[in-house]
């Protein structure tokens, strides 16, 4: 459980001191396995197979989620020639 | 059948409003002009049986449009030989104008928005004079003023000509006040607004004189005066000619500005049970006449002196209203439909051949460059000043003239007024044939001749101008009436108070002489010797009358003075009221809100994750707050 926590906080951090757009998926990817490893840890401490099922939600949600995200990554590198997501603040009120 | 009439104008409209864009010019002026050509066909056949007898009446009701309690206004349309009079003017000679217009308009980019509005103003003339209630023609009323804004306004990407729109709709505005004042009244004391039934109730219900009934018909006087631009508010129709000249045309002969001698005619009853108003009639028409006559010799934009002699001959139809002479006053209006739409588009012809020059100092010569235009444009001249024997004009103003003297309710001041008028007439408008064909050709521009769309309605109008004269003779010369006898079962004729035909010769023989004296000082102006003129012109007290005169006797400076600026003044001080800052202060607030929250909106990524993060811990410590304290 704690090295869930852990995880969790590592992707956080990663996320919010990263400007690289891939490393910020990646730490989004990280943050939700350590949900995972929490629910799997969880539903074992407690004797209950939901933890696993939503294991199981996580890990195709996450797959998902990464398609789409690469897929703006790619739009977006073709529109700035760059990674950095403080390059795409053109859209700011 | 009788629907038709206006319902083919409106149709055709609403075809060109709707898919005008999608349509080639081509098929815009079969739509625009056949609606209007049947029209005008369909009129020629329902109006056949009326030449029998004028007592012949048609009634259609197509539905009901509106109920309260017990009053109820239908769709009706009524057909009687006075209405006939003008559906047949409208749709006639507003074919013409169409035909005409499909030449004229022929380079405009707008060509199907200009046909779409000259539909729905003829379709809405043509309601106006059709109503058998005071609402339908109320009605009418409305789309009219509707489409004289539209249409004086057309070329709108000059602010000048928006301007004068503007005033236009404004000025009949202050009539149609007036005027819908008065349909209340007329409601609430006959309890209807057919026309029929309030003509047949009003002798019962008020005696003559009686205030009511003086007040009711003053009230509709002035909305008759604000659509026909009468004193006190003529101002508007000099200023119309912004618009394309067969607007102007259509304006000026078939619709608008007759739509108020319709309106005094149909109600002529009342204006009967009223002498004081119908006094009042008279002498707005002889005044008027008389100020627009003066401000026409001084202009020198060709329209503008159209539009004035317009006002001046409407004055001659009010001023024959006033002394009761109705049928005299729908003879003139009709004559002048002719010879004011030929003389409207002659001016239009000699415009385009100018590439749309309209000062006549800057023409001249032009008789020998443009001489079918020349000879057209000297008919409806002659016409309109009334040359003897040969012009249409002549038989009608000669009759008005005549009556204004001789009728129950005429007066000497009335007589002098209107030969007065004849004299003037005859002077501008010979003024302006002069300036406009003879003398040295002004110009380096070469005309070129319009093309058949424009001369053959021009041609027709030209023929007609000088027949139709022939349905009315005075009793010096045949004593022709068919027209006043077709037209008395309507209104009823004139009573004489003397019948001395040696008066009448001499009359007539006056106002032949005046006329011709006329064309006479008008040749040696322009002509002969213009440097004498210009001399005299020139004498201080000249200049100053010269000015009042082309300004049309100031009355816009004194409008200006009167309402236009102290209403300014008031608008510009109530700038800032109490209830405009309570709505400002709301929207400062907005705006202070909106402000801070768009910061926040700075589209950098790690702040939104941060503001995500930072509002779960928010929430994560407040339940957790609450669980474990």
């Amino acid at each position: 459980m704690t090295l869930a926590g852990i995880l969790f906080v590592l992707g956080l951090i990663s996320m919010l001191i990263r400007r690289n757009m891939i490393f910020m998926l990646l730490s989004v990817e990280i943050m939700l396995n350590a949900a995972g490893l929490a629910f799997i840890v969880a539903s074992s401490h407690w004797a209950q197979p939901d933890g696993q099922v939503m294991f199981m939600f996580i890990l195709s949600m996450a797959a998902a989620e990464v398609s789409v995200g690469l897929a703006l990554i790619l739009q977006l590198y073709h529109q700035l020639k760059s990674l950095d997501s403080d390059e795409a603040s053109r859209m700011k009120g | 059948m009788l629907f038709l009439i206006p319902a083919l104008p409106f149709f055709s409209a609403l075809v060109l409003i709707l898919a005008g864009r999608s349509l080639n010019k081509a098929a815009v002026s079969v739509i625009a002009c056949g609606s209007m050509g049947i029209a005008a066909a369909i009129t020629l056949v329902l109006g056949l049986p009326f030449l029998q007898s004028g007592e012949h009446i048609i009634v259609q009701h197509l539905w009901t449009w509106m109920q309260a309690g017990s009053f109820t206004a239908g769709i009706d349309l009524r057909l009687d030989a006075l209405s006939l009079a003008f559906v047949f003017v409208i749709t006639f000679v507003g074919f013409l104008i169409h035909v005409y217009s499909t030449g004229y308009m022929a380079e405009d980019a707008d060509y199907s928005r200009f046909f779409a509005c000259m539909n729905l103003f003829v379709g809405a003339m043509l309601l106006l004079v059709l109503a058998d209630n005071l609402l339908l023609l109320y009605f009418g009323w409305e789309g009219v003023g509707l489409c004289s804004y539209l249409l004086i306004g057309f070329w709108y990407k000059d602010p000048a000509n928006g301007y004068a729109a503007r005033k236009a709709f404004i000025v009949t505005r202050v009539g149609d006040t007036a005027m819908a004042i008065a349909l209340f009244m007329l409601f609430q004391y006959t309890g209807t607004l057919q026309i029929q039934q309030i003509l047949d109730q009003a002798p019962q219900l008020w005696a003559a004189g009686n205030s009511t009934i003086v007040l009711i018909a003053f009230l509709l006087l002035g909305g008759a005066v604000g659509k026909s631009a009468q004193l006190p508010l003529q101002t508007w129709l000099p200023d119309a000619m912004a618009g394309p000249t067969p607007v102007s045309a259509l304006i000026h002969a078939a619709t608008m500005v007759t739509a108020g001698v319709y309106l005094i005619a149909r109600t002529h009853v009342l204006f009967e049970l009223a002498p004081a108003a119908q006094t009042g009639v008279a002498v707005i028409g002889a005044v008027t006449l008389l100020l627009a006559g003066c401000s026409a010799l001084v202009q020198t934009d060709i329209k503008r002196v159209l539009a004035y002699s317009t006002i001046s001959q409407i004055g001659y139809m009010f001023l024959a209203l006033g002394v009761g002479a109705w049928s005299a006053a729908i003879f003139h209006f009709v004559t002048h439909a002719f010879f004011k739409a030929l003389l409207f588009m002659g001016a239009g012809a000699v415009i385009v051949a100018m590439h749309h020059e309209q000062d006549m100092f800057k023409m001249g010569g032009l008789r020998k460059q443009l001489p079918a235009v020349f000879w057209v444009f000297l008919i409806g001249s002659a016409s309109l000043s009334a040359i003897p024997f040969i012009t249409s004009g002549f038989y009608s103003k000669d009759q008005i003239v005549w009556l204004a003297w001789s009728s129950v309710h005429g007066h000497t001041f009335y007589w002098i007024a209107a030969i007065t008028g004849a004299f003037l007439t005859a002077m501008y408008t010979f003024r302006m044939v002069f300036l406009t064909f003879y003398g040295p050709k002004a110009s380096h521009h070469t005309p070129h001749a319009p093309g058949n769309s424009m001369m053959i309605p021009l041609y027709i109008l030209a023929l007609c101008s000088t027949l139709a004269g022939f349905v009315e003779l005075p009793h010096t010369m045949g004593h022709v009436t068919l027209f006043s006898d077709w037209l008395q079962h309507i209104l009823p004729a004139v009573q004489l108070q003397q019948e001395s035909t040696a008066l009448e010769w001499t009359s007539q023989l006056l106002a032949a002489g005046l006329t011709f004296l006329g064309i006479y000082i008008a040749w040696v102006w322009v002509i002969e010797r213009p440097d004498g003129m210009l001399r005299f012109s020139q004498m201080p007290f000249m200049r100053w009358l010269r000015k009042l005169w082309f300004s049309g006797w100031a009355f816009d400076a004194l409008y200006d003075e009167m309402l236009v600026h102290p209403f300014v003044r008031t608008a510009r001080m109530n700038r800032r009221d109490m209830i405009d800052r309570i709505y400002t202060t709301l929207a400062r607030i907005t705006e202070w809100l909106h402000n801070m929250l768009a910061r926040t909106q700075s589209g950098l990524l790690r702040w939104y994750i941060m503001g995500v993060v930072l509002g779960a811990v928010v929430i994560l410590s407040v339940l957790i707050w609450r669980v474990y304290v």
